[in-house]
């Protein structure tokens, strides 16, 4: 008896997840690509669009408002983090910005322990998201997260037709593939990048805003889905947006899929006590040994970005 | 006469690597043989530098076969080739800018001697390493310069040092990616002096520009252009040769 | 130019350092602050610790960002005997460097057939994915950690349970590896490392299979950090997955560079800045992780051009 309802659930909830870790894999892959430059902080700025809307809701009122006011105010983070950690970085080699952007995380845990303090904030929802929708009968899923899967969607196809059909668009690839000849020809770079490192900035919070009704806004949030956006990048290819799209579902679908049914699985071929103890173990490494398994066949991840 | 088959150490056989819709190689077939000088002469993007990076092993080829004194090399790595008797220079210079010039050759020394999982002794202070070094600086001429680090000796002085650490290696076949590239006249006469000292112990596939020192050098020139090769043979025939002089060649011909 | 072994001016450092932390034991039995015992203690071993990434990040030029899992791993391979009754520190200790050598095989064979930021990302993941695994482990504890009732056990010759004792073992420890350092660094291991560094398409021309040797360094690394994990892990009598979160890869990682990258001693120094401007700002406000921060980027900020100069580093991407 395969229980249809637990497996499109769970398939649609590791599709969330893909969503969310998109949002925060594509600003990372952008930056990286076009700037060459790894930012750690990434988690911060999905921290803060967390908290940034958790505070506009409370004085709002209005969830909706909330998240058209929160992002702005990250972008404003992104610029200014951009202007002054950032840009100074850009010709130094990429241990000098795994330090900094280091640095920055401890500063952003504690500024946002000191503005809202160190408990975590709850975002309550307008009542119809807290429902629940009815996709086939007998199968009902989460409204909101159906939302979730519905803006990240929007956002992903957004992002594509922003960076192939438009000239802002066409700049961000020339300046991936040629900074120096991009510059020349008059479009300026500072600006580009400080655009592009805004564009990530409003991206992570973004996934930060939406996972916080469900998780809660809480210190230090960033600081673990940041590793799992470094694997979607590695998987999909370091600069690459399709690759990027590609690995965060895949990766959201094969971690969610493997903490629902692993332990089912090994009861089939081991007894049930040793499943048990094994199952959550080795259900949390899965993403990682399929990281170790792509790069041992593609070391440049499965879509690497061309002209790299 | 020498059998014509015994006698080739490199021999390459239709070489091709394409970029894209780009042939940098194409069907590329020469040979080097034993105590010769073969150069390689051509115009810019003739193909010469990734000749060169197949025949040292860190491009692969699309097709073709390299041999190397009757073994088949063409899939194997760079640092296998160096122990079968293969070195090579760099077109760029490419030393370690940190050490100096004697720790440099040292190296390169050491790459030779067996394994390099020793960890105890002080390899700086070892006679069995430092000694061929500074025999070898001597012959580039650097001796007095051993113990200046790499980054604070001129561009002529790398070239030297480039040439000392492929010696060190003690190859049979040297591959020398422009061995001349931006030195001055005199630079260039000690570099020519230099090569003409190893001339007859070690075969040489001398990539240049330097018409002077190519045909005063080389024993065979192979010309390439556009990755394939549109002439090859002794020099004089070379510098009669119509389709060269076209190609490449043309009014300034001026050498010999 | 001889290197002069003794009695140069980075030595003399050692030696001072040294001595030091030999009479430490002494100023706090004499001023009765134990506190300071614990705290030197604890400096050590993650001096140690940085004294064992030094020689991939520093000499090798490798960032490796999940070195903290090492720690962790030395940490339960005493934990972990420890919760099933075994308490032989002869066993522990073997153990702890063993399974370190094994964990740094498996990932670092697949980790150094990457380089640059995939490197750093790679590293990071394997260990979090070690993070998690123990997380996920209610038998050990998972989330909440392992307390062990007793330290290991070298009976007759050692009791750890005396915190003196610990502490000179600690120190012992630290001056064999800060020696075997200085030996590995100056051999022909250590030459082919610094090469690697620097230049690894030359390297290979002249014919080192360099992959090999950094896999080997790495290996020897991860050993060491393990040796030091199981330390950790008698010291503190709580073993928690927390000792492997890649922050603590990224404090180690700090701790490396304030010393001055690739100096044999500097680790040393560097873990002692790090966590005595810990202890100092901790003690300020309980805000202190804002300035400790913004020290770290500072730092950064105004080092003279990159820790990492005269690698040849590929500012192409995934070469």
């Amino acid at each position: 008896m395969i229980n249809w309802s637990l497996i499109v659930t769970q398939c649609l909830n590791g599709v969330q997840l893909g969503v969310l870790l998109f949002l925060l894999a594509s600003g990372l892959t952008l930056i990286f690509g076009i700037m060459d430059f790894v930012n750690l902080a990434h988690g911060s700025l999905y921290m803060i669009g967390a908290f940034f809307c958790a505070t506009f809701t409370e004085l709002t009122g209005s969830f909706w408002l909330a998240l058209v006011l929160s992002l702005p105010a990250v972008a404003a983070v992104g610029i200014l983090v951009e202007l002054v950690v950032v840009r100074p970085l850009y010709a130094r080699d990429h241990l000098d910005h795994v330090l900094a952007t280091f640095g920055l995380i401890l500063c952003f845990d504690t500024l946002v322990q000191m503005l809202w303090g160190p408990q975590g904030m709850a975002i309550p929802l307008p009542t119809f998201l807290n429902g629940r929708v009815t996709i086939w009968p007998g199968i009902s899923f989460p409204t909101y997260r159906l939302l979730i899967i519905l803006i990240g969607l929007a956002v992903a196809a957004g992002l594509y037709g922003i960076v192939t059909h438009t000239r802002v668009g066409m700049r961000i690839r020339a300046g991936a593939s040629n900074r120096t000849m991009v510059s020349a020809l008059g479009v300026n770079i500072q600006s580009l990048y400080t655009l592009v490192f805004a564009l990530g900035a409003v991206l992570a919070g973004l996934a930060g805003l939406m996972i916080a009704p469900i998780t809660e806004a809480s210190i230090g949030m960033g600081n673990e889905i940041i590793i799992v956006a470094f694997v979607v990048i590695i998987i999909g290819g370091i600069g690459s947006i399709k690759g990027a799209f590609i690995a965060a579902l895949l990766v959201g679908l094969i971690d969610t899929m493997g903490r629902a049914f692993l332990d089912g699985l090994l009861k089939l071929v081991i007894s049930a006590q040793n499943a048990e103890t094994a199952a959550p173990a080795l259900s949390a490494m899965l993403i990682y040994i399929l990281m170790a398994a792509v790069l041992a066949f593609r070391p440049q991840g499965l879509f690497p970005a061309k002209g790299q | 006469m020498h059998n014509l088959t015994t006698d080739v150490m490199l021999h390459v056989s239709e070489l091709s690597k394409a970029f894209g819709a780009l042939r940098a190689t194409d069907a590329v077939s020469l040979e080097v043989r034993v105590a010769e000088i073969h150069a390689i002469i051509g115009p810019n993007g003739a193909g010469k530098t990734t000749l060169i990076a197949q025949l040292a092993g860190e491009v692969l080829p699309d097709s073709g076969r390299i041999e190397f004194l009757g073994r088949d090399i063409t899939r194997l790595p760079p640092y296998t080739r160096s122990h079968l008797g293969l070195a090579r220079s760099f077109q760029i210079t490419s030393v370690f800018l940190d050490m100096t010039l004697l720790d440099n050759v040292a190296l390169a020394v050491q790459a030779h001697q067996g394994h390099s999982y020793r960890f105890w002794k002080a390899a700086r202070r070892d006679a069995a390493l430092v000694q061929p070094a500074m025999d070898l600086l001597s012959q580039v001429g650097l001796a007095e310069r051993a113990h200046r680090l790499a980054s604070d000796v001129s561009h002529g002085e790398h070239r030297q040092l480039e040439i000392a650490m492929a010696l060190a290696t003690r190859p049979k076949l040297l591959l020398l990616d422009e061995p001349m590239a931006g030195m001055g006249t005199e630079e260039s006469a000690r570099m020519v002096d230099i090569l003409q000292g190893l001339k007859g112990r070690t075969a040489m596939l001398l990539i240049e520009h330097d018409m002077d020192a190519v045909f005063a050098l080389a024993d065979r020139i192979t010309v390439l252009v556009y990755g394939q090769v549109i002439a090859s043979g002794l020099p004089d025939a070379i510098r009669a040769d119509t389709s060269v002089r076209r190609a490449y060649l043309g009014e300034d011909m001026t050498a010999g | 130019m001889k290197r002069a072994v003794i009695l140069n001016r980075r030595s003399w450092t050692l030696w001072m350092g040294l001595i030091l932390l030999a009479l430490v034991p002494v100023f706090t039995s004499l001023t009765g602050q134990s506190f300071y015992l614990d705290l030197v203690n604890r400096l050590m071993i993650l001096a140690i610790a940085a004294l064992s990434l030094n020689l991939i990040l520093g000499h090798g030029g490798m960032i490796s960002f999940g070195h903290a899992a090492y720690l962790g791993i030395g940490a339960y391979c005493v934990g972990i005997p420890a919760y099933y009754d075994v308490y032989s520190g002869w066993v522990h200790f073997p153990l702890a460097i063993g399974v370190s050598a094994l964990f740094a095989l498996l990932t670092g064979a697949i980790c150094l057939r990457t380089t640059g930021v995939y490197f750093i990302m790679i590293t990071m993941a394997f260990a979090q994915m070690m993070f998690f695994a123990l997380v996920s482990i209610e038998t050990y504890g998972g989330d909440d950690g392992l307390v062990i009732e007793s330290r290991s056990a070298f009976d007759p010759w050692l009791n750890l349970e005396d915190n003196l004792t610990l502490y000179y073992v600690t120190f012992a420890s630290l001056a064999v590896c800060l020696y075997l350092m200085h030996r590995m660094v100056q051999s022909r291991f250590g030459m082919v490392i610094e090469g690697a560094k620097g230049n690894e398409r030359r390297m290979q021309a002249i014919g080192f299979n360099t992959y090999r040797y950094r896999l080997t360094s790495y290996i020897m690394s991860g050993a060491m950090c393990g040796f030091a994990g199981a330390l950790l892990g008698n010291f503190t009598n709580f073993i928690s997955p927390e000792m492997m979160d890649w922050m603590r890869s990224g404090e180690l990682i700090f701790m490396v560079v304030l010393g001055g990258v690739g100096s044999w001693f500097g680790p040393v120094l560097g873990t002692a800045a790090f966590i005595l401007l810990e202890e100092w700002l901790s003690g300020i406000t309980i805000y202190w992780q804002l300035l400790f921060g913004a020290i770290l980027i500072l730092t950064v900020l105004f080092n003279r051009g990159g820790p990492l100069r005269g690698a040849n580093k590929t500012r192409n991407r995934h070469a």
